[in-house]
């Protein structure tokens, strides 16, 4: 087989297949701390005011969060259309009702303490919690999804059924979403808290910890085995191995961190564990971005989903202008809200 | 119509969701203006009060804020979701300027919002102020590149069509490759058609279509008109309630000041807006003013029923050659204005909607005009503050604002159709239409090249009905429709409710002498050190004691 050729359009739909990568991770590490924040507060929490500490963890900041989700879509519309027009009409019912989600998500947490009564702060909880389970366990179902890849005509339309993207594949892939994100939020939370709180949340960090080592080895084999072509890339490119191995070590670093009780390390070993789940993804998806089911010949290839170089370029430059600004103030709103919890009368 | 008409049913849906959506950007960025004014006029003179009307006007600019972001996510996905056709055509184009709404102007945004409303015991008065800058140029920016995305819809420019390619794949989705592993690539050619979509040319030229910067500065006016009515409806009730006396009155006078430029700004960015509209999309004006007869003088219709079947306005109240002279500046009231019947039928856009919608925004324009200059007689005569009539006109005019600001869109959405982009007119080089063999106008065409050497010849735009996703189906689409429709007037009756006990409650008492923030004394990032005091709201008995724990454990890691 002779070495493929990369056009500099190849080249540019690489850097942006990575850069897509790179959105996607940071959504990972920031939204996923606040969604298992939202799934696990009701077992956390024992009173209204623990409630509130665990809400205003991420009150300043899931919105900023949540832009990471609305960029990458730009990004997707932006440098691969197809894609983007692809899998969104494919997936439209489950994909409606993540968006149902996301806007109970972001209401419940910004009326729930508008007023005082037992019965509003209960249902906002409540919707608060299903909203975020419900979006965690939609997004680890997409991610299944594409990696079984979906039925496609040659015009890369969806040709299949809502029923198809059920598959006890991306269920289970579903659920390594939630328990992810549950103890992403868990050592989020450590850092957050103080007191008798803190030390509750730490209670349960073994038991997310070894339920998240089962999920993640069980998903490792399944893939594995189900799905050849996912490990293809890995013999063709092996400098790809470095992504599983960090992925395992970072694994086992949480559960070290964990036992010496440095939370941030913890939680930093954790970001690094969502971060190499996300390249790990996309390092099994080349050179396809959405792979077909069945009529292979059909599935999108990052080249045939992108737009134009001078699109890929002008985004190029956006990016690079951009992203700095945006590192930039994420930094600055990270910093000024360092440190524990402390309720004051702007709080939620 | 048929129920389960897709294109129709994802029409209805991006309707209901954009309008619910578009309640809250223009307050957001109305108000938004109106704290960066309050933050600068606070730090420059220090007065409390300026103060106390920042804190109440953020409380309500978040819970708006929220609502905005919580309904703005659905406007981006529903590209892909419902009209996915639409988006491979424009994706090339359109995309670029969704993905720097993101990168420059949402990030900006949310960032500093955490900011203005979480931290004003954390940061000192300076940093606050310039988060609230950031927070009300994220938001201007966001309309900015919207704004021209949506008019690159109206007046396509810096683009052109192309045919695509693509990489050929076998049975095993392995991609074919030459002898020198180059991908092989081939026209994109599905049953004899090529496909076909927009790419840019020039980015510049994209940016600066002929209608983005009068749509821009007109989206703009809306949004502050928007604010201004806003908070001179809420100081108007609390002046009819004789409450916050001293508050309300300066807010009232503040808005009053800002409604007046705004409006009659706005009057003349709709002129020359208008103007804009007739030399790119006639059909368009044409449906606004119930304009049939190109030939003669152009009366403008101030009443009367549009029929497309009879090409006639019936029970019409016109003024003789205004429309003339609104289009062409014509002093001689008689230019011809393009009318109706020049336009193919397929080429017209519904005329009912556009009629009325428009109706009502230039109607609810004027009345500002003519409400707020009679505040300013009766404040020049002194008696602003003893009208309790005009404070009763005041308070329920803030939803003229929103329907002035909903009209306008619909009307400039609905006027564009059949269109979802919306092809130029062929004109000749003195500017004028050139018609066809039927006397009508004519849409430009593209011929593009196939890679085989043979051409074809395209229109250059593309219609709405050939926008829609192929993938989804009419069911599908009532589902999503219910399920918005549900939680949409769950959140909007909640939003009301908050906002009415924000009304009800008011402003805090403003602070005798100026402590704006606990830490003055403070650099710039540096958090107060004494957080003790804000802690009262903490009911735990234990707390104290955990607070020193805390402490003596910091103190501890830092040795």
């Amino acid at each position: 087989m002779t070495e493929a050729f990369f056009s500099t359009h190849d080249w540019l739909c690489l850097v942006w297949f990575a850069l897509l990568g790179v959105l996607l991770t940071g959504y990972a590490i920031l939204d996923g701390f606040d969604l298992g924040v939202g799934i696990l507060h009701p077992f956390l929490a024992k009173t209204d005011r623990e409630r509130r500490i665990l809400m205003n963890s991420i009150g300043p900041i899931w919105d900023g969060n949540e832009v990471w989700l609305v960029t990458f879509g730009g990004a997707l519309f932006a440098a691969f259309p197809e894609a983007y027009a692809t899998a969104f009409s494919a997936f439209y019912l489950p994909f409606m009702f993540l968006l149902f989600c996301l806007i109970t998500r972001a209401v419940s947490l910004e009326l729930r303490s508008k007023v005082e009564a037992d019965s509003w702060r209960k249902l906002w909880d409540t919707l608060f919690f299903g909203s975020s389970l419900t979006a965690t366990f939609l997004y680890g179902v997409a991610v299944g999804n594409i990696m079984i890849g979906i039925p496609l005509n040659p015009h890369h339309e969806f040709i299949g059924h809502f029923s198809d993207l059920i598959h006890p594949y991306s269920l289970f892939i579903g659920a390594v979403g939630v328990i992810a994100f549950s103890l992403h939020g868990a050592l989020f939370l450590t850092l957050k808290t103080e007191g008798a709180l803190q030390k509750r949340i730490r209670s349960y960090l073994w038991f997310f910890f070894w339920l998240f080592l089962g999920f993640y080895l069980i998903a490792s084999l399944w893939t594995l085995i189900s799905f050849p072509r996912a490990s293809e890339n890995f013999h063709l490119y092996p400098v790809l191995w470095v992504i599983p191995i960090l992925n395992f070590l970072a694994v086992l670093n949480v559960s070290r961190a964990i036992a010496l009780q440095r939370d941030r390390f913890a939680f930093f070993s954790s970001c690094c564990v969502l971060a190499a789940f996300v390249f790990l993804f996309m390092a099994a998806l080349f050179p396809f971005i959405l792979p077909a089911k069945t009529q292979l010949q059909n599935g999108l290839t990052l080249f045939n989903a992108a737009s134009s170089e001078t699109t890929l370029w002008i985004m190029l430059m956006i990016a690079i202008i951009g992203m700095p600004c945006v590192l930039a103030y994420t930094g600055i709103i990270y910093w000024t809200f360092r440190g524990k919890v402390k309720l004051d009368d702007h709080s939620y | 119509m048929e129920l389960f008409d897709v294109v129709f049913l994802s029409r209805l849906q991006f309707a209901l969701t954009i309008m619910f959506h578009y309640l809250f950007p223009p307050l957001s960025i109305g108000l938004g203006v109106i704290l960066v004014y309050l933050g600068a006029r606070h730090l420059q003179t220090k007065d409390p009060s300026f103060h106390q009307a920042q804190k109440f006007w953020t409380k309500i600019f978040a819970l708006n804020f929220a609502l905005g972001v919580a309904s703005g996510i659905v406007m981006e996905f529903q590209f892909g979701t419902n009209w996915a056709s639409y988006s491979r055509f424009v994706g090339d184009v359109f995309g670029s300027a969704l993905a720097a709404e993101g990168i420059f102007a949402f990030f900006l945004e949310s960032g500093f919002l955490a900011v203005l409303v979480f931290g004003w015991n954390r940061v000192g008065p300076k940093l606050h102020f310039i988060s609230t800058v950031m927070v009300s140029l994220g938001s201007i920016f966001s309309s900015v590149w919207i704004v021209v995305a949506n008019s690159w819809q109206q007046t396509p420019a810096g683009s052109h069509l192309v045919p695509m390619t693509r990489q050929i794949l076998d049975s095993n989705g392995t991609i074919l490759r030459d002898g020198m592993g180059r991908a092989l690539i081939e026209p994109w050619v599905i049953d004899g058609v090529p496909v076909v979509r927009a790419e840019i040319v020039d980015f510049w030229q994209l940016l600066f279509n002929p209608s983005s910067l009068h749509r821009l500065t007109h989206v703009l006016l809306g949004c502050f008109i928007m604010g201004a009515f806003f908070v001179l409806s809420i100081s108007s009730w609390y002046l009819l309630k004789k409450k916050h006396k001293v508050f309300a009155k300066r807010s009232f006078f503040g808005g009053l000041v800002l409604a007046t430029i705004s409006s009659v700004a706005i009057a003349i960015s709709g002129h020359q807006q208008a103007q804009n509209v007739y030399l790119h999309q006639p059909a368009k004006l044409a449906a606004f003013e119930g304009h049939f007869k190109s030939d003669g003088p152009a009366d403008l219709t101030l009443f009367g029923l549009p029929d497309s079947e009879s090409n006639k306005t019936h029970y019409r109240l016109a003024l003789p050659g205004v429309l003339s002279f609104l289009v062409h500046d014509d002093f001689t009231f008689s230019k011809p204005v393009l009318g109706l019947d020049r336009v193919r039928k397929e080429h017209r856009p519904p005329l009912w909607i556009p009629f009325i919608t428009w109706r009502m925004m230039v109607g609810i324009g004027t009345f500002f005009i003519l409400l707020t200059f009679t505040s300013w007689f009766l404040y020049f005569k002194g008696r602003l503050f003893e009208c309790p009539w005009l404070f009763k006109i005041y308070v329920p005019s803030v939803i003229l604002a929103v329907l002035a600001n909903q009209a306008g869109w619909v009307a400039a959405e609905v006027g564009r159709q059949p269109w979802i982009v919306h092809p130029p007119i062929v004109k000749n080089t003195s500017g004028d239409f050139v018609l066809d063999q039927d006397q009508k106008i004519q849409y430009e065409k593209t011929t593009i090249k196939l890679q085989d050497g043979r051409s074809a010849t395209i229109t250059a735009g593309l219609k709405t009905s050939e926008g829609i996703s192929k993938a989804i189906r009419g069911e599908e689409v009532i589902a999503s429709i219910v399920l918005f429709t549900l939680i949409y007037l769950l959140l909007g009756g909640v939003w009301i409710f908050i906002l009415n006990r924000k009304i009800q409650a008011g402003p805090d008492p403003a602070p005798k002498k100026y402590e704006p923030f606990k830490s003055q004394s403070a650099g710039l990032f540096e958090v107060p050190k004494k957080q003790d005091s804000h802690s009262r709201l903490i009911e735990d008995p234990h707390q104290s004691r955990s607070l020193k724990n805390s402490k003596k454990r910091k103190a501890k890691r830092n040795d």
